[in-house]
């Protein structure tokens, strides 16, 4: 897994409540075997029109807005456990989601893919979007050392949470299964207790 | 000090526990199908490693696979290489798998009960989010993402932070020609989308104990849609009864040693819940959604929110999107389809109700009816009682097994703009195929929506 630290960037801007994976990334578009290549299909149903035309009026079609970083309303990520979602944020650029709530499988699966969740204040989140939308220009700083999110020219900033553990694992590039696999031992140690209480 | 059945379950599988709070738990049981395995096997494959415990994982095909002519190789190439792709996985790394056209194959949370690998006190994880639908027998089962699915099958382990638990309890009555999927889509509507984000379920009271397992199964499979980890509801005598002689079930001396076991898995009356909700079976009355995610449900003959509240924009899209108003009622809107099937309702019980009630009915001209077993067992069950029989003198068309027009992954799909009566679990934007609209519902009052051709209240037709 990639190295994360800081990201500063501009941001999307998503304000919508509930975003759900099939959103983010439609089941027709699972078929693959690999995990890249999902971006082409991020919000695809939003993106494009059933004609396969771009949706002037979604956001990943307006080209003031740019950014590694997407600001997304409430409840991001909600329904299938699909990692494809992340895959597809991730493939089509974006290394952080801010929202002010995320469903608990694709936090865990975004952070298992390098992609930074940072969970914000609601109060917070409109002032990411009440600043974005006055200037799509504005840099956002998200450090995971210090486990701060800032708007830069304001200097607004706010802490997020993160397991210790996850914080670790993305600042060195580790993914749980290195973690995992240096605990066989334990492992069976536990099946051989298991199996003596049946 | 008094436990959940949560905590009880959770703490007899905690490998280790990491510095910052984590915990490896161990897992019993591991079912995979062919949508979010391929990558997992080929991280396994890049790090040079095997599957720790083969047989503790079950493999199946159920998202990509047509529901007619399943005899015949599937036609589109994406899908067939999936397809493919899991059985060479399965063969290479010797895993079981029920593949396409094998008399076990089926849904992954339909087959893992019906053949008794879901039981009591396990954990058990698949990479799909309504795992939470083993839950009913007492277990803590959950969807998990592909890196996730790969680090069980290279240790039969997953790292991961305790959910708060929560209690909802049901009691009372359900009244005539309300079922279980109107029971959870109830809750749904009333906490909302994310109301259960950070937590896992418990379901008690009386209402869910007289729920039959396919039932109790409904009930715990939407967990999910309201953010929930999972559900779970402790077993008893249904739940034994059930799983006696199912075909992975203990036998024997080992049957008696396990039901012991199983007794002793229930919350201690002091046991404390982060939170506790409260139900009354007799408030509950056949639902519907009317937006795109099942916390915008409501009873059938109810009003449409006048407005979204605290966020006007999702709502107004929402709307926008299923073709409906504000304020409006839904009672008598015309539909054009009708889907019974998913991992939610497309059990044996399901079919049964359907076929009693549409025997000597027939659909609406204006409707299309797919019925879609989910398992090869509940097809075969299905045509021994004659069902099928009873279907197609309705007009509905009896399928193969498979998850079907649930997800708008295969090749059934609902045409944009059409509506669709559903007993699936999700009316997302799109779920059912670009631009459909997803009406989610029980059994019966999807099989009323077929016989009238409209929204109607399944009570006055029983």
């Amino acid at each position: 897994m990639k190295k994360f630290t800081t990201v500063t960037s501009t941001a999307v801007p998503l304000p919508n409540e509930d975003i759900d994976t099939d959103q983010i990334i439609p089941a027709r578009f699972l078929k693959a075997t690999t995990r890249e290549g999902f971006g082409e299909n991020l919000f695809r149903d939003w993106r494009y029109g059933a004609d396969g035309r771009p949706q002037p009026d979604f956001v990943l079609n307006n080209s003031l807005y740019r950014g590694e970083i997407l600001v997304a309303g409430r409840n991001f990520g909600c329904g299938s456990s699909r990692e494809h979602a992340a895959w597809a944020l991730a493939d089509f650029g974006f290394r952080v989601v801010v929202s002010s709530f995320f469903a608990d499988i694709f936090a865990a699966n975004a952070l298992n893919v390098g992609l930074l969740p940072v969970k914000v204040s609601d109060p917070f989140l409109q002032q990411l979007l009440a600043a974005i939308a006055a200037d799509p220009g504005t840099a956002i700083t998200v450090d995971l050392k210090g486990e701060r999110i800032a708007i830069d020219a304001t200097g607004e900033s706010e802490q997020f949470a993160i397991d210790p553990y996850k914080k670790l694992c993305l600042l060195n590039g580790y993914d749980d299964i290195d973690y995992l696999l240096n605990l066989k031992g334990e492992i069976e140690a536990f099946e051989a207790r298991m199996a003596g209480r049946q | 000090m008094a436990k959940t059945l949560f905590d009880k379950i959770w703490n007899a599988h905690v490998v280790t526990s990491v510095k910052g709070g984590m915990e490896v738990l161990y897992i019993d049981r591991h079912l995979i199908h062919e949508v979010t395995s391929p990558q997992a096997f080929a991280g396994l494959t890049a790090r040079g490693i095997g599957v720790l415990r083969p047989k503790q994982t079950l493999a199946t095909a159920d998202h990509n696979v047509p529901t007619v002519n399943q005899h015949l190789p599937i036609a589109e190439p994406l899908s067939r290489f999936q397809v493919d792709k899991l059985s060479e996985n399965c063969a290479r790394f010797g895993i079981t798998l029920y593949g396409l056209g094998h008399p076990r194959q089926g849904i992954v949370h339909v087959i893992g009960p019906e053949l008794g690998i879901t039981q009591p006190g396990l954990t058990m994880v698949c990479g799909d989010s309504h795992t939470s639908t083993h839950g009913a027998f007492g277990c803590i089962a959950f969807g998990i993402g592909t890196s996730q699915v790969e680090q069980v099958l290279a240790s039969q382990c997953l790292l991961l932070s305790r959910p708060k638990r929560m209690r909802i309890t049901v009691d009372g009555l359900l009244g005539k020609g309300v079922l279980a999927k109107d029971i959870i889509l109830h809750i749904i509507s009333r906490l909302s989308a994310a109301g259960g984000t950070g937590y896992f379920v418990e379901y008690a009271g009386s209402a869910i104990r007289a729920l039959s397992m396919e039932g109790r199964m409904t009930v715990c499979n939407m967990s999910i849609e309201m953010g929930a980890r999972g559900g779970l509801i402790a077993p008893d005598e249904t739940t034994f009864a059930y799983l006696r002689d199912r075909p992975f079930a203990p036998t024997g001396e080992g049957w008696v040693r396990a039901e012991a076991g199983w007794r002793n898995l229930f919350s201690d009356d002091d046991a404390h819940f982060d939170r506790e909700l409260h139900f009354r079976a007799e408030d509950i009355e056949p639902m519907l959604t009317y937006g795109t995610n099942p916390g915008m449900a409501m009873a059938v003959g109810g009003q449409i929110p006048a407005d979204g509240g605290d966020n006007p924009a999702s709502f107004d899209k929402s709307l926008h999107y299923m073709g409906l108003q504000p304020g409006e009622r839904m009672l008598g809107k015309a539909i054009q389809w009708v889907f019974i099937g998913s991992c939610t309702n497309s059990r044996i019980e399901d079919l049964r109700l359907v076929a009693e009630f549409v025997r000597g009915r027939h659909k609406a001209e204006t409707v299309r009816v797919l019925v879609v077993p989910g398992s090869k067992q509940v097809e075969a069950e299905a045509r021994a009682e004659g069902l099928d029989k009873i279907f197609a003198a309705a007009g509905f068309e009896f399928r193969e097994p498979g998850c079907s027009a649930c997800l708008g992954m295969n090749e059934d799909k609902i045409p944009s703009g059409e509506y669709c009566v559903s007993t699936s679990n999700r009316n997302f934007e799109g779920r059912q195929g670009p631009g459909a609209r997803t009406i989610l519902a029980s059994p019966l009052t999807a099989a009323a929506a077929a016989v009238t051709g409209r929204l109607v209240d399944v009570r006055n037709l029983l």
